[in-house]
């Protein structure tokens, strides 16, 4: 029996069965429980903490445009959360997706950068294979880093995203900088081609919300049905017996992080090619990151992940009218990521334990049986 | 002054932030908790650190006010991996996300201001030898860091509270089973971790480069994280490899300075592709990583 200050603490206690219900009821009490401390801090910041909570998860869903944001936000998170969750799950972690989206929109963008005049149908479907392909070849050097060189995954990762944002920074100081953009890092406006088509008039939602989508339910299929995905989950969790069986670590690791470089490259393409229509610097925010936290908020499950990439994307708009209406600095809403996954990595430990207080009189029992 | 001079003078402390974030991350690592939350750590103490130092407090209440800060969050990782044995990985880094944007929240009002930084102490008669002169003339808190090291690696190597932290981390059923209180030495160690990143990160606010930038850190967390894999968790080569890391990062200065032509953004890529090139040479050797690594390494501690 564990005693602090006098204080008798209760016990973690494995559970029989994984609680479906605290399954369920976790990532939405970890919205509460962060939502609650943030605006403690916020009103620590002589904010008010109301005006903050309508601006931020009620204002978002008063108006069409509005909603119709969040729908544009949630098609890169959901992209790439998917990914990444793949790879989570069998304990590969990826944590380097902001540098696999930065080199596929890198990818994507070189096609109108050098052809800018080109026209046809053919271009925007062409920009998101050259992302996917430039987020896959990222990936790759992490995948071959950690199955032939034994190197961690995360470190390797990430060190490339801080590389990939310099190569964004050299490509759009030097060769890509458009030549009328009075000296701005960024490059020329892309062709009307190069740019998605518009799902929803009147918004910026465009196609590759339906591709992300259509995505999730591949991975669905992919975790839950298939055997490769079966393979891929035992391969990463217990390296050992899947040798037994014929399954390679390797091939999990490689498998998940070019899917994992894949999706997010794909996200990048499509965030060049659909809102920003061009490469700029501002195109990392942190996409990569956050996913990291819509993966695990989802349970890394892919219709969970479906929810809380829609939470997140909520939390950026939301975010951004706070800004605006009650003088929140932008970084409340990485504050508010960071507390939101802490609060729901404490609460999803009760999925799968319980707390067991102490009988009321222990140290007789305590004595007792010594 | 040349390149190797520059390089000479300036790479202890360029290394300071890098050595102290290890050194911190190397003790709770013995321990057995992979704590990925230095970088937000680091970020979080820089600020606190800076916001003391600007508005009067003077820096020895700043590296106060900055251990704090980075023993609170470490804190916080301990209740969540030791307490309720979350995921470490995962933990570490809803950390470092937590820690980089609190340092936002709190230090965008300071953006871009500057302090004083402090003067240094220079080694009588060392400091005047020509082209290497330089390594004796250091400010007070890289001497304190280069102490703390070979107290570190003492402690560790010598005494029986390295041994009991070495245990914990080697097998830590059999050092509960003697009795050892497994999860306070983790805690303790975590904490100290965090306090060392702290101040790891007030130095680089608010004497190594005295000004404040959101994004200042920028890897260097990452890095310290890096550099206990490249010493193979041990304390001498985590100090020559945090040199190493001092002096890349001057180096690209330094080309600069000389007016070579590469493009700003490599040298910027430097520290990054180096630890990457490192990691790969050092991790392929399986053997010394299963020799040198902690076994119970990120895994939860369960009676």
């Amino acid at each position: 029996m564990t005693t602090v200050l006098g204080l008798t603490l209760p016990r973690l206690v494995r559970r029989d069965h994984a609680s479906v219900s605290m399954m369920v009821i976790a990532p939405f009490a970890a919205l509460a429980l962060a939502a609650f401390c943030n605006l403690l801090l916020y009103a620590g910041l002589g904010i008010n903490p109301l005006i903050v909570f309508k601006a931020m998860l009620i204002d978002p869903f008063t108006s069409y445009f509005s909603f119709s944001e969040i729908l544009l936000k949630a098609g890169p998170l959901l992209l790439i959360a998917q990914g990444l969750a793949i790879g989570f799950r069998a304990k590969v972690f990826n944590i380097g997706a902001e540098g696999q989206f930065v080199l596929g929109a890198i990818f994507a963008s070189a096609i109108p950068v050098y052809a800018p005049q080109a026209s046809g149908l053919w271009i925007w479907p062409s920009m998101l294979v050259m992302g996917m392909f430039g987020g896959l070849l990222w990936a790759a050097i992490t995948a071959f880093w950690r199955a032939r060189l034994n190197a961690n995954e995360i470190l390797v990762s990430l060190m490339l995203s801080f590389v990939a944002i310099q190569i964004l920074n050299y490509l759009l100081l030097g060769p890509w900088k458009d030549p009328m953009g009075f000296n701005f890092p960024q490059s020329v406006m892309f062709q009307y081609d190069a740019l998605l088509p518009i799902l929803l008039p009147g918004t910026r939602v465009n196609v590759s919300l339906v591709l992300a989508l259509v995505l999730a339910g591949a991975a669905w299929l992919f975790t839950q049905r298939s055997f490769a995905g079966y393979r891929l989950e035992v391969g990463g969790l217990a390296p050992n017996a899947a040798r037994y069986a014929g399954f390679s670590q390797n091939r999990a690791v490689w498998l998940s992080l070019l899917i994992g470089g894949c999706a997010a490259g794909l996200a990048g393409a499509a965030e060049v090619a659909g809102p920003v229509g061009q490469l700029q610097r501002s195109i990392s925010t942190g996409y990569g990151y956050a996913a990291i936290i819509v993966a695990y908020l989802g349970g890394l499950h892919p219709i969970g992940i479906v929810f809380s990439a829609f939470l997140m994307a909520t939390l950026y708009i939301g975010g951004d009218n706070a800004m605006v209406s009650a003088g929140l600095p932008i970084a409340a809403v990485y504050v508010f990521q960071g507390s939101l996954l802490l609060a729901y990595l404490i609460l999803s430990t009760f999925v799968r334990n319980r707390l067991e207080w102490p009988d009321k009189a222990p140290a007789v029992s305590e004595v007792g049986r010594q | 002054m040349n390149a190797i001079e520059f390089i000479l003078s300036g790479m202890l402390a360029a290394a300071t932030p890098f050595l102290l974030a290890a050194l911190g991350e190397l003790v709770a690592e013995r321990s057995g908790v992979l704590n990925l939350g230095v970088e937000g750590t680091m970020a979080f103490g820089a600020a606190l650190g800076f916001i003391v130092v600007y508005n009067g407090g003077g820096h020895v209440l700043g590296f106060v006010a900055a251990s704090l800060g980075g023993v609170l969050l470490s804190l916080l990782f301990a209740f969540v991996t030791l307490g309720l044995r979350a995921n470490q990985v995962a933990t570490g880094l809803a950390i470092g996300i937590l820690g980089l944007g609190l340092s936002a929240f709190y230090g965008k009002p300071y953006e871009s201001f500057t302090v004083s930084g402090i003067g240094k102490i220079a080694v009588p008669g060392l400091s005047d030898i020509p082209v290497v002169g330089g390594l004796f003339a250091q400010d007070i808190v890289v001497w304190l860091a280069l102490g703390t090291t070979v107290v570190l690696w003492y402690v560790l190597a010598h005494t029986k509270l390295g041994l009991l932290l070495r245990a914990v981390g080697e097998n830590p059923k059999a050092a509960n089973s003697i009795g050892y209180p497994v999860v306070l030495i983790r805690l303790g160690a975590v904490a100290f971790g965090g306090a060392m990143a702290g101040i790891a990160g007030a130095y680089a606010s608010t004497i190594y480069t005295p000004l404040w930038a959101d994004g200042m850190i920028a890897g260097r967390g990452w890095i310290a994280v890096a550099l206990v894999v490249f010493g193979t968790w041990m304390v001498g080569r985590v100090f020559w490899g945090a040199c190493l890391f001092g002096a890349v990062s001057l180096g690209g200065i330094a080309a600069q300075t000389a007016g070579l032509s590469v493009p700003s953004q490599l040298l910027t890529s430097l520290p990054y592709l180096v630890t990457i090139i490192v990691l790969g040479v050092i991790s392929s050797n399986r053997t010394l990583l299963k020799i040198n690594g902690v076994p119970s390494l990120g895994e939860p501690f369960e009676k």
